[in-house]
This record gives C-alpha cells, sequence and structure tokens, in this order.
C-alpha cells in the first residue's frame, strides 16, 4: 500500500493536531471527570450487559436450534432485579452528580470576582482593577476566581470546557461560577447558548498566567481606574449622593458597609445585600425599600448599562465610610445647587 | 423449503396469490375519496405520505449542516443561513415528523384494528388532525420559502421575541397549527382506547402497542396545550409586545423555559414510547413468544408518561434554578430512567427460550435496542446535576438526543413501517435489500453520532457554525457517517415504492404473528372485520394462533 | 373467534349493517357506544383546554406574587359593575345552554332553537360588554404596547383615582397585569366567538329538525362545552377583578 509521503504527512499533523480529551485546567476538572469515567463505566457495563444478552438469547434461542418457544410468563424476581440494580446505580449518580454540581457552583470565600457583559456577539470582562478585556480574560493560577455574570440583551452561555465550567448568562439578573486554575496556558470560552447570526463568533480566550506573571498583566493593562473609582464618579454624577449621604437625616439609607450585611425591608423580609440585590436595587428601588425610608427613589431603568451597575456596585461594594460621599456632596453644592432632578443617561 | 425454514415469512403461493380485490385501497377511487375519506387506514396512508416528504425536507437540511461542519471555517453558507438551516431541521424533524411519525401513520393504522374496532372514535375528527398537520406544515414551508426562521426549535425568548426580524410569526403559528393535529391524534386515540374495544378485548389482552400509544396519547393531550399557549405568548410579545417574557419590562425570560420545557420534554417521550410499543409487537413476533413480563412493559409506559411530566426542569440546570428544584429535578429525571431500563431488559428476555428469526423488522429492532441503550445512559450522563453543566449545549447532548430520536425512535418508525408494510399495501418488500438498509443505517448512524460524543466532552458548542480546528477529524468522521445514514434511508424509500407494484403478494399473516390486525385480510377491508370479533386469548398468545391454523387447514382441506 | 373476520367474501360486506339510526355511525356498534364516545372526548378536550388557559394562570400567579402593589392598582381600574354584569349575563347565557340540552332531550324543536337564539343572544352581550371595556383601556392606554401610559399609577390622585401611588418602576409592572389580562380574556373571547359560530351551525341543524328524534349529542357536547368556558370566565373574573379590591 503506497501512500504518497505528502498525504502521508498532511495525515499525521492532521491527527496529532486533533483533540480527543480535554486538557484539565481548573482544579474541578478531576472531579468532573471521575464522575464522567464512572458514568462511561457503567455506560459500557450496561451496553455490553444489553448485547450479551441480545446477542447470547438470539443466537441460543435462534429458529434453527430452538424451533419451538417455550412460553414464559415473566419472573417477578428477574424484573426486581433489573428495576433495583438500575435504580440504585441512578441513585449513585444522582447524589454523586449533585456533589459535583455544589461544587461548581458554590464558590469559596476567598474568590476573586471579575464581571463578565454578555452581549451580541462578545464577551466583556471586567477587573475589579479596572483592566477591560474583550473576548479574553486573563486569570493568575492557584487563586479562585469568580464570574459574575449578566447579558445585555438575550440569553449566552459562558462555558470554559478545559474548566469544565459553565453557566448561562441570563438577562436582567446576574449569574456566578466560579473556578481555579491549575494550568498556565490559553484554553477557549465558548457561548454554548445560541444566541443569534454569529452565535459561533461568540468566542474568546482564557489566558492563565502564574500569579507573578498576573501581576506584570494586571499592572501592564490598567486603565488607571478601577471599577470602585469609575463607580464613584457615576455616583456622584447621577446624584445619589444627595440622599444616600449617611447623614442621619438623609432621605436614602446610609450606604457604607451594607454590602454582604443583612438588611430589614419595608415589607418585613430580611435579604443578604449580595451584587445581585444592589442591581436590583437600583433598577427596581419600590420593591426594595429599607425599613424606616419611604419609598421615593426613582427607578434607574434604562438610564444605567450593565457595565456602569458594575461599576456602581462595586462602589458600593468597596464602601466603608461615608467621608468622601460627603466631602463630594459639599464640593457639588457649592459649585452648582444640587443634583439634577432627572439622572440623564450615563454612558461610560 | 430450506429458504423458508429459517424464516417466518408465510407466503402465499405465489403462483396463486393475489391481493383481495375488495379492500380499503380499492373501495373507492378518485383523488377526493382520499382527501375526504374517514377511514383511518387512507388516513394513515395520507400522513405515511407528507411525514416522508418532510423528513426528506428535513433530511436534506441535516446533510446540508454536515456538510458546511465538514471545515472548521464558515465556508459553504453564511452564519445566517446556517442557523436557519438547523432552525428548520429541529422544526420539521420534531414537530412535522418525530411526534406525528408513528402514532399517525403506524398508530393510524394498526390501533383501531388491534382492539377490533371499525375505525377510530372520531373518524372527522382524524382527518381534521391530518389537515392541520398539513396546514401546519404549510405555514412551516411559507417560513421557510420566504427566507427562514433562525430562532432554533426552542424558540428561546428574548431572542425570538426583540433580536431577530426573520419569520418567527409564521414558523410559530405553523408549530402552533401542529399542535393542535397532535392534541386531535391522542384525544382520539384515547377515546377509541377506552370505547371502541371489541367483545373480550380487556386491557390487559390488548397488545403493548396499544399501551405505549395510550401512554404517548396522555402526554399529547395534556402536554401541547401548554406549549401551543407559550407560542401565542411569544407570538403576542414579538407582535404587539406584551411583557410577559421581557425582562426590560419585568416579564422573565425563565418563565418561558419552564412553560416551553413542560411540553418539550414530555414531548421527547411522546416521541419514543409509541417507537418503543412497535418494538414490542416485533420482538414478541420474530421470537415467537410473550413479552416478557406483559404488564411490567405495559405499566412502565404508563410510568414514563407521568414522571415524563415532572421532568422538564432538567433543561434548566444551568440556568440558575433554585438549588432544590435542581436536586429534586435531577432525582426525578433518574427515576423516569428506570422504566426504561426495565423495558430494554424485558425485551431481551423475550428472547430467551424463544425461536429467534431475523426478519428485516428485527434487524431494525435489534438496532434500536443497542442505540436506545446508549442514548438512554446518556441521558443519565444529562440528568447528573454537576455532569449536566459540562456537557449541556455541546455536541454531547446533540448526540445524546439524536442517539434517542434517531437511534431510538427513527429506527423503530423504520422497524414498524417493514412490520406492516405487507398489512398497508398486502405486498412484500425486497427481504435482502431491506436487510442492507437496515445495517446500512445502523452502521451509518453510529459513524454519524459516536464522534458527537466525544466531540461533546471536549466542550464543542452546539449550533456552532465554525469551530476551532482541532475539531475537525471528529466531524470530518462524523459528516462521512451522515453520507453512510442519507444513503440507509434513501434506500427503503426506493424499494418501498417498487414494492407496490412489484413486490410479492403477502399474504395475511406473513410474520405469523398473533396481533388482531394479522387475522384479516391485506391490506384490510374499510370497515376491517366482517363482523365484530370476539377476543378470547390474551395478547401474544402463539399457542392459540398455531390452534386456529391448524383448524384452518382442516376446515379448507 | 371464527374464521368469518379472516377474508372478505368478495360480495356482501355491506350487509353487515346493523339496523340502527340514521345518525349512528357505521364505525360504532351501539347508539349508546357512539353517545358515550362523544361525551368522553369532549371531557378530554375540555382538559386540553384546561392545561391551554394553566400557562396563562400560572404566569399570573408568578407575576402577582412579584409585583403585587402593580396587580393590586392595576386590578383596581377593571370595572366591576361592567365585569359583574358580565357574569351575570354569562351565567344566563350558560343556563338557558342548559335549559337547550333539557328541551333537546325531551324533543321540543320550538324550545330547543328558542333557547339556542338565547345563548347566542346573552354570548353576544357579553362580547358586547367586553368590547365596551376594552375600548375604554385603549382609550386610557392601559393597552400593552408602544401606548402604554403609566402617568395614572404614579399620580393617580391627578387624575381622581383614589390609590396609593405606586413609584415608577412598579407602576411599570402594571403593564404585566395588562397583559395577562388582555391574554387571558382575550383567550376566553375567542372561545366564546367560536362557540357562538358553532352554535349557529347548531341553530341551523335545530332548525332542520336534526335533533328532534331523541339524537341530543351534538348539543350535549356543546353544553358541556359552552359551560366550560363560563367556568374560566368564573376564574377570570374574581383573579382579575376582584381579589385585590379593597376600601382604600
Amino acid at each position: 500500500m503506497h501512500i504518497s509521503p505528502v498525504l502521508w504527512q498532511f495525515l499525521m499533523k492532521w491527527l496529532t493536531n486533533s483533540a480527543l480529551f480535554p486538557r484539565e485546567a481548573s482544579t474541578i476538572a478531576p472531579y468532573a471527570d471521575a464522575l464522567y469515567f464512572f458514568l462511561l463505566l457503567i455506560t459500557v457495563v450496561g451496553l455490553a450487559l444489553v448485547g450479551t444478552l441480545v446477542f447470547g438469547f438470539a443466537l441460543r434461542y435462534r429458529k434453527d436450534r430452538n424451533p419451538v418457544a417455550t412460553q414464559v410468563e415473566g419472573s417477578t424476581l428477574l424484573e426486581a432485579t433489573w428495576t433495583i440494580i438500575p435504580l440504585a446505580l441512578f441513585l449513585i449518580v444522582f447524589v454523586w452528580g449533585a456533589l459535583l454540581y455544589f461544587r461548581i457552583y458554590n464558590p469559596p470565600p476567598n474568590a476573586m470576582n471579575i464581571y463578565v457583559v454578555g452581549k451580541q456577539w462578545m464577551w466583556k470582562a471586567e477587573h475589579p482593577g479596572g483592566q477591560h478585556e474583550i473576548n479574553a480574560l486573563h486569570v493568575p493560577t492557584g487563586q479562585p476566581i469568580q464570574l459574575t455574570m449578566i447579558s445585555q440583551d438575550v440569553f449566552h452561555s459562558f462555558s470554559i470546557p478545559d474548566f469544565r465550567v459553565k453557566r448561562e448568562v441570563i438577562p436582567g439578573r446576574y449569574s456566578t461560577v466560579w473556578f481555579e486554575a491549575t494550568t498556565p496556558g490559553t484554553y477557549h470560552i465558548f457561548c454554548t447558548q445560541y444566541c443569534g447570526t454569529n452565535h459561533s463568533a461568540m468566542i474568546g480566550e482564557v489566558t492563565v498566567l502564574t500569579p507573578e506573571d498576573y501581576k506584570k498583566w494586571t499592572e501592564g493593562s490598567t486603565s488607571g481606574m478601577s471599577l470602585a473609582q469609575n463607580g464613584e464618579r457615576l455616583f456622584a454624577s447621577m446624584g445619589c449622593n444627595a440622599c444616600h449621604s449617611g447623614n442621619a437625616a438623609a432621605r436614602g439609607p446610609n450606604l457604607a458597609g451594607v454590602y454582604g450585611s443583612k438588611l430589614r425591608l419595608a415589607n418585613g423580609s430580611e435579604v443578604l445585600v449580595n451584587e445581585a440585590y444592589l442591581r436590583d436595587a437600583i433598577l427596581n428601588p419600590s420593591q426594595h425599600v429599607t425599613a424606616g425610608y419611604a419609598p421615593i427613589m426613582p427607578t434607574y431603568q434604562g438610564q444605567i448599562s450593565e457595565e456602569g451597575l458594575i461599576d456602581l456596585v462595586e462602589y458600593l461594594k468597596s464602601l466603608k465610610t461615608n467621608y468622601r460621599v460627603q466631602q463630594t456632596l459639599t464640593t457639588s453644592e457649592s459649585n452648582n445647587q444640587a443634583a439634577p432632578a432627572t439622572p440623564e443617561v450615563v454612558k461610560p | 423449503m430450506s429458504a423458508t425454514s429459517s424464516t417466518i415469512v408465510n407466503l402465499p403461493d405465489q403462483k396463486t396469490a393475489t391481493i383481495p380485490k375488495k379492500n380499503y385501497i380499492t373501495a373507492e377511487d378518485g383523488l377526493l375519496s382520499w382527501l375526504l375519506t374517514g377511514d383511518h387506514k387512507r388516513i394513515a396512508m395520507l400522513y405515511l405520505i407528507s411525514i416522508t416528504f418532510f423528513f426528506f425536507i428535513g433530511g436534506a437540511f441535516a446533510g446540508l449542516i454536515r456538510l458546511e461542519l465538514l471545515t472548521p471555517q464558515a465556508d459553504l453558507v453564511a452564519s445566517d443561513t446556517y442557523n436557519k438551516l438547523f432552525t428548520m431541521h429541529g422544526i420539521i424533524m420534531v414537530f412535522l415528523f418525530l411526534v406525528p411519525s408513528v402514532p399517525a401513520t403506524i398508530g393510524n393504522f394498526v390501533i383501531p384494528i388491534m382492539i377490533g374496532a371499525k375505525d377510530l372514535a372520531f373518524p372527522k375528527v382524524n382527518l381534521l388532525s391530518w389537515y392541520l398537520y398539513m396546514v401546519g406544515g404549510l405555514f412551516t414551508l411559507a417560513a421557510l420559502v420566504l427566507g427562514g426562521v433562525d430562532t432554533g426549535w426552542t424558540f428561546t425568548t428574548p431572542l425570538s421575541t426583540h433580536y431577530l426580524n426573520t419569520h418567527v410569526v409564521t414558523a410559530g403559528l405553523g408549530v402552533f397549527i401542529i399542535g393542535f393535529s397532535s392534541i386531535f391524534t391522542g384525544l382520539n386515540f384515547i377515546v377509541t382506547i377506552h370505547r371502541m374495544r371489541a367483545p373480550g378485548m380487556t386491557w390487559f389482552r390488548m397488545p403493548l402497542f396499544v399501551w405505549s400509544n395510550y401512554a404517548a396519547s396522555i402526554m399529547m393531550v395534556l402536554g401541547t396545550p401548554v406549549l401551543a399557549i407559550t407560542l401565542v405568548l411569544v407570538v403576542l410579545e414579538r407582535t404587539i409586545h406584551i411583557g410577559v417574557f421581557d425582562p426590560t419590562l419585568g416579564g422573565d425570560p425563565l418563565l418561558f423555559q419552564h412553560l416551553f420545557w413542560f411540553y418539550s420534554h414530555p414531548a421527547v417521550y411522546i416521541m419514543i414510547l409509541p417507537g418503543m410499543g412497535v418494538i414490542s409487537e416485533i420482538i414478541s413476533t420474530f421470537s415467537r413468544k410473550r413479552v416478557f413480563g406483559y404488564s411490567a412493559v405495559a405499566f412502565s409506559s404508563v410510568a414514563i408518561a407521568i414522571f415524563g411530566f415532572f421532568v422538564w426542569a432538567h433543561h434548566m440546570f444551568i440556568m440558575g434554578i433554585s438549588n432544590y428544584s435542581a436536586l429534586v429535578f435531577s432525582l426525578l429525571t433518574m427515576l423516569v430512567a428506570v422504566p426504561s431500563a426495565i423495558k430494554i431488559f424485558n425485551w431481551s428476555f423475550t428472547m430467551q427460550k424463544g425461536s429467534v428469526t431475523f426478519e428485516t423488522p428485527m434487524i431494525y429492532a435489534f438496532g434500536f435496542l443497542g442505540l436506545f441503550t446508549i442514548g438512554g445512559m446518556t441521558g443519565v450522563f444529562l440528568g447528573a446535576l454537576g455532569m449536566d453543566i459540562h456537557l449541556t449545549e455541546t455536541y454531547f447532548i446533540v448526540a445524546h438526543f439524536h442517539f434517542v430520536m434517531v437511534g431510538g425512535m427513527l429506527m423503530a418508525f423504520l422497524a414498524g413501517v417493514h412490520f406492516w408494510w405487507p398489512k398497508m399495501t398486502g405486498r412484500m418488500y425486497p427481504e435482502s435489500l431491506s436487510k442492507l438498509a437496515a445495517v446500512t443505517t445502523f452502521i451509518g448512524f453510529n459513524l454519524t453520532f459516536l464522534p458527537q460524543f466525544i466531540l461533546g466532552y471536549l466542550g464543542m458548542p452546539r449550533r456552532y457554525h465554525s469551530y476551532p480546528a482541532e475539531f475537525q477529524v471528529l466531524n470530518v468522521l462524523s459528516t462521512a457517517g451522515a453520507t453512510v445514514l442519507g444513503i440507509g434511508y434513501m434506500l427503503p424509500m426506493i424499494y418501498l415504492a417498487w414494492s407496490l407494484k412489484y413486490g410479492a403478494v403477502a399474504g395475511n399473516n406473513p410474520w405469523q404473528a398473533t396481533g388482531l390486525e394479522w387475522q384479516i385480510q391485506s391490506p384490510p377491508l374499510t370497515e376491517n372485520f366482517i363482523e365484530t370479533p370476539v377476543i378470547d386469548y390474551e395478547a401474544y398468545d402463539y399457542e392459540w394462533l398455531a390452534h386456529k391454523t391448524e383448524q384452518e387447514v382442516t376446515t379448507v382441506g | 373467534m371464527d374464521n368469518a373476520i379472516a377474508v372478505a367474501p368478495d360480495t356482501h360486506a355491506e350487509d353487515h349493517h346493523h339496523a340502527a339510526l340514521p345518525q349512528l355511525r357505521h364505525h360504532f356498534e351501539t347508539e349508546e357506544q357512539q353517545r358515550e364516545a362523544g361525551t368522553f372526548g369532549m371531557w378530554l378536550f375540555l382538559l386540553t383546554e384546561i392545561m391551554f388557559f394553566g400557562g396563562m394562570f400560572f404566569a399570573y400567579l408568578l407575576y402577582r406574587n412579584w409585583y403585587y402593589d402593580a396587580f393590586v392598582v392595576a386590578s383596581n381600574q377593571l370595572s366591576i359593575p361592567l365585569g359583574g354584569t358580565n357574569t351575570a349575563v354569562l351565567i344566563t347565557s350558560g343556563f338557558f345552554m342548559a335549559l337547550g340540552v333539557w328541551a333537546a332531550e325531551v324533543r321540543k324543536k320550538g324550545l330547543l332553537v328558542l333557547f339556542l337564539v338565547l345563548t347566542i343572544a346573552f354570548g353576544a352581550v357579553f362580547l358586547g360588554i367586553k368590547y365596551v371595556e376594552y375600548h375604554e383601556k385603549w382609550e386610557k392606554h392601559h393597552v400593552p404596547g408602544a401606548s402604554y401610559d403609566i402617568k395614572e399609577f404614579v399620580n393617580p390622585h391627578a387624575y381622581g383615582l383614589n390609590e396609593k401611588p405606586l413609584p415608577p418602576d412598579m407602576a411599570q409592572k402594571t403593564q404585566i397585569f395588562f397583559s395577562l389580562y388582555f391574554a387571558m380574556t382575550g383567550m376566553h373571547a375567542l372561545h366564546m366567538i367560536i362557540g357562538i359560530g358553532l352554535l349557529f351551525w347548531l341553530l341551523a341543524r335545530a332548525q332542520r329538525g336534526d335533533f328532534s328524534s331523541g339524537y341530543v349529542a351534538p348539543i350535549e357536547n356543546f353544553g358541556l362545552y359552552w359551560h366550560f368556558v363560563d367556568i374560566v370566565w368564573l376564574f377570570l373574573f374574581p383573579l382579575l377583578y376582584l381579589i385585590n379590591r379593597h376600601p382604600v
């Protein structure tokens, strides 16, 4: 058999460049793969069993060898066996899968937060330090990273196969996923939820760096303003500080240190203040009125972009004291009158 | 004689064999007599022709999709076109082929005969179902001709309502109308099975095919209306901008997901259950043996119908449903897998101590057993919460549901068509060619979809027009397999059409099967039976059949 | 079971017809079987209708929980006198339908025709009143879509409404209420319109005397449908009009 050397080389190159199994590049990946191999095992065993039964019976009892069938009604014992054994196996898979699910979706407390905004057809990543990336994400090894994600338009889904993580990115609400990368390198980001014409172009790359390289990268690519700093500016320009000044007589509640606290609302319920709560409270204030305050805050729906909201959320998370809020307020009051009554559309 | 000793095909002497002059095909002449018929058998044939037509349209789209995916780049068609291709492929295959395939063709034909009735309870409603199907199909074709629709068959909001300017409304209305066709078919079956059984035909004397169609009918009747109202809301949202699913107005797009999957998960069982019924008939017939654990198989169909309604949120594990509901839905998903496993083992053990022969329907049934086992087991992968995160929305899920729908359902459909073809037309098809087609289909199918499992675990997302170069080898394999598969599907088309005129005359009962449909002439009379049968034997009673045949020989001789 | 069912003697398959009433369809053994099948089919159809409306009721429950304040205020915009009148009208229509079934059963053609006409008349009155209500919503810009206006809900006192003012973000959500209101009552009205169409058909057949000889299945089954439509309204009326009614 003669294969031309050119063709042979082409074939070899093609095969060596092709993938059969994804790399394991996060701490979760081995756990996911373990369950995968367990499932593969029971599939193969199950298939072999069914194959043996089908072909075994078909050949053993083929008409040539067994011209007359013996009628059998059934067997409760056998049927109980093949009810209980699969059931037991499936229950093991259920428990295992559930444990894995909680491992993938419950971030450790020390996770570093990065925001991701999905829109037709790109991924925008925003680092707390103010680094912005499009269709790219730089992360260090050895550090749990939590992604807080939202879509500006339709459903997207953020997937990094080599990390075995994926989460739907939904318009109007934050969703989160976390991972801890283990091996430096670049890995695919896919949008896996069909999102319109250029769905298959909504791809990107995660670059995993060693902590030292990551430090270099953050310093080299900062825009000079952290998200919180952007948020502080937005906070002042939208006039938020007029009410949320932290003064005893202020019309809005004090926001310093509110992140992470348990808040009692006017309707009597108690909520944990997290990113999703802060975002919702800006857009739908009347459903998030803090106990003791009047529902006077206007809605900012349609007036702040998702990136702006992220800045504000990040700012509120970092807000530990109202000193600077009051400083800004005094300055702006002495400069002109008060904050604008109707906030304008802000596009950072 | 040696040729027939290894087979139970029991053809009459071909020199004297004739097709009965009076049968449902010759009863009336002219196109109108078909278009205005109330005869369930004629309506079944109308369905068979129309779903075959749509199957090949949907199949052509699948071929184009595979051709585009031969190379990593987007080179054959533009992205828009590609999106329209897989959308139309999905809509046509799901709503115009899979859902009506077995019930509306084979079920329509044989269910009334199997239970000893002259027709379905509501023949006019049955005809109306077909017309609704055709109107819905025309709407879908109109959407196609006018420029297509690219929502994906899932019509996901807000993409479908606010971000696309293709013919979503036309396609949505098409699916809405086809939905009512399905509802009326299901309703007709349930009433027929409850009220039209012949004297002596008790519930537990019914063939398992009737049971599984009964279970599927319940799901059609209860599930489809929810899809209908969901599509109405989508259309209203698109046309007059009501905000029920629109997050900017306070609506919840996840509500759409819940409502959509409340139908579309049960729809999977609507598709597969009648196929399982076909397999029960065939394995029993060609093993000459009663189905192992008849009642277990019957009840497992009903169990699937019930549990099937409570697993829909397993399509939404990564969408941020609460942890508790994720747990509950995962657990229920595991439970619904058990009845399917039971069936597989019952079918295998049906052959034990049987007298097995290997006719074409049986070859297809073997294919079904293997492919459905893989399809079912990979469903367990996806039902496991943590595993689903990595696998969902990738080619793994594409491979999984093709194994169930195409490997399971389509194999069962072809098995059924080959099994009942002699009854429907009175003629046999060429046996060796049909076996070749069955084997070709099996090989082509595996070559097409096994690589997709690997692609899925690698993370290749579904509905991708272009993909990273390292996935190419597996995609080439898959496309090659699709070619083989295509040939496997073309073959039956050709020889079945050929057999209509040139096939050997089949006689009443070529397979020596026990069902009532095999005790009447082929093709049957318009009223099926000359007088109402009285049933005094169990389903799959081969001793009764042998006894009856003996009697016939003595009385005739 | 004997051989007779197996092969047709080519001559006389048609001779086996039972001597039966003309309305007995050929594929039923007895008239009772036909009647039971018809009724059973109708009940199943109504079951699918329940699922059909069920989707919207589910959406209603969800959003009412989320946007309670908006639902309260928006619900108060619906007119109880009109809705109440309509409820009475519809129940009357259902009553005449029931009388119609009775008239058919006792084979009184004239009465049947009269009751069917009355059923249609009250059904039409219902739709007329519904039109008045829809028209009012249109004028007030309460129809969801581009022309939807929330000003009355933000500042009710300026428009003479005795309501708690809603913050703008909550006021926006009243649109969801009206979306569901129009979707649910619209689907209900569509069922009424289809029903009235069928009533005209039944009326024509009743005139012809089709139901004068004890064959009443179509009337009975349509009666079931018509009562079902009434019952849907009996859920819609309290859920949309009454549930949040409160003295402000």
